[in-house]
């Protein structure tokens, strides 16, 4: 059972003091946290936390069958409440790109799912219920075609660019972006938005977050031969 | 002999089309089907518009009522849109509780009015801290032959573009509210955001406007929303991988249906005023 926190204001203050902010912030993962399921994993990238697991491939509802491959089915729970719209929204972008990631047509007629709770949000939070989702897969051994690496960059009001912003700096800037590469060829899987930017910025965020996406990926190899090496 | 090729391998048979640059219903790859906009055609309404995009078509109302602010923003007014796809416009919704893509859209709707601050929601203020307007924009599908996104967001920017509120007196002391139909004054909206639309077929191809057909066959999907020449959202939810010229081609073709859509908004709005 994961621990909930309140967030203060005096916590928020001493989260903006940190470090530089051209780097991400420093990633946690701890794969196999549940024991019920297919994969899990508990995943924090400085203090947004989620926890994501997996179930799969398992029996489908027989509405939701498709003949030439797995369903991709991912729920998404905020921290307080019940989901709205703008979770559904989440969801969808979130089972689209892993659709694209999972190797589906390998599974026929079988169900994937992926369910992710929220469980601190303070910034990047889709990027980094993205890569929770991406390790709980690894963790369940799904076979896929590549992983998937997201990260968000802020920009500010005077074109600064902010790697995996806190919530401060979301909050604060003019625009957020949130990117998902693939790991093969490092290719635009998503982009979502928030905020008005020209051109020229959206090519500098993508470039930045291009390079911040392969220390994701370095990040996922750490955390699997971790994991393998405990279970020798 | 085409329908059966079709109706069996409607992959292969779009791909015969594609090999000539040319698609099913004789448009070019980067071409939209052709665009009707009809503004101010329902009268009840403080505001509306009807657009059809080839055959999709879409009606959007504004109506307008009184509310309370929320107490930490007292000058502001509620947009509260709404997208409905209801049973009537394609046998692949069901009546009932609103679906995924309705929700989705309704949001998108609502993202789309924040990030491109069209409206000013001071603008929707009467009384600061006691009353504010509330405008419900609701967006219904009538006919779905694909790319709602766009016809929607037209279909939004019109039908406020067409908004006039009445002028509202509050009587001091006995707190009644009084609407004067007669006074009327224009919604001011400050920008014309513009969405495009494209699909990607067999993970390399892009299309713009998409019909049902084509983006059933679809492996992926971006919509790109631009003001002028800026961007107000690019909205990529996962499929198949581009590269960045893709992108930057999607972005270029955006900015040239923005010239296209704003003249057209613009134009029709002239021919009423009239």
């Amino acid at each position: 059972m994961a621990s909930f926190t309140v967030v203060k204001k005096e916590d928020l203050d001493a989260e903006l003091e940190k470090g530089p902010k051209c780097v991400l912030r420093g990633q946690t993962s701890d794969l196999g946290c549940l024991t019920r399921q297919d994969g899990s994993v508990s995943l924090s990238q400085g203090d947004t936390t989620s926890i994501a697991v997996v179930y799969g491939p398992a029996e489908v509802r027989i509405n939701k069958e498709k003949i030439d491959r797995a369903t991709v089915e991912v729920i998404y729970r905020p921290k307080i409440g019940l989901p709205r719209p703008n979770h559904r929204k989440q969801e969808r972008i979130m089972r689209n790109t892993l659709e694209a990631a999972i190797a589906a047509n390998l599974h026929p007629r079988s169900s994937i799912s992926v369910v992710i709770q929220e469980t601190e949000d303070l910034g990047s939070n889709l990027s980094c219920s993205i890569n929770s989702a991406c390790l709980a897969l690894l963790d369940a051994a799904v076979s896929m075609n590549f992983m998937v690496a997201s990260v968000t960059v802020a920009i500010k009001e005077n074109s600064d660019m902010i790697l995996d912003p806190t919530k401060r700096d979301e909050t604060e800037a003019k625009s957020v972006l949130t990117y998902v590469f693939d790991s093969v060829n490092y290719q635009i899987l998503t982009i979502v938005s928030c905020g008005k930017f020209s051109r020229s910025e959206h090519k500098k965020g993508l470039t930045l977050a291009r390079e911040a996406a392969k220390s994701v990926f370095q990040f996922y190899r750490e955390s699997m031969s971790k994991k393998l090496l405990m279970s020798e | 002999m085409a329908e059966q090729f079709k109706m069996a391998q409607p992959k292969e048979y779009f791909k015969k089309f594609l090999e000539n640059d040319i698609r099913p219903d004789n448009r070019e790859l980067g071409e939209f089907r052709p665009t009707v906009l009809n503004i101010g055609c329902v009268s009840t309404a403080e505001g509306s518009a009807l657009v059809k995009l080839g055959n999709t078509t879409v009606m959007c109302g504004v109506k307008a009522e009184v509310a309370q602010p929320d107490a930490d923003k007292p000058k502001d007014g509620f947009l509260v849109p709404n997208v409905e796809l209801s049973a009537l416009c394609s046998p692949s919704f069901r009546p009932g509780p609103p679906g995924e893509q309705a929700q989705v859209l309704s949001q998108n709707m609502a993202d789309l009015l924040q990030t491109s601050k069209c409206i000013n929601l001071e603008d929707l203020c009467i009384c600061p801290g006691k009353l504010v307007w509330v405008l419900h924009i609701d967006l219904v599908c009538l006919d779905y032959d694909g790319n709602v996104m766009d016809a929607c967001t037209l279909a939004l920017i019109s039908a406020l573009k067409n908004t006039s509120l009445p002028a509202v007196t509050v009587d001091e002391d006995t707190g009644d509210i009084k609407t004067d139909p007669t006074s009327l004054s224009n919604l001011p909206v400050s920008c014309c955001p513009v969405s495009t639309s494209f699909i990607i077929f067999d993970h390399n191809v892009l299309l713009v406007d998409p019909t049902n057909e084509e983006e059933r066959l679809a492996t992926g999907a971006v919509t790109v929303v631009v003001e002028g020449e800026n961007l107000v959202s690019i909205y990529k939810p996962g499929g198949s991988a581009l590269t960045d010229d893709q992108i930057e081609t999607c972005i270029d073709r955006a900015v040239e249906r923005s010239r296209e859509a704003s003249k057209l908004i613009k134009e029709t709005l002239y021919s009423i005023d009239r």
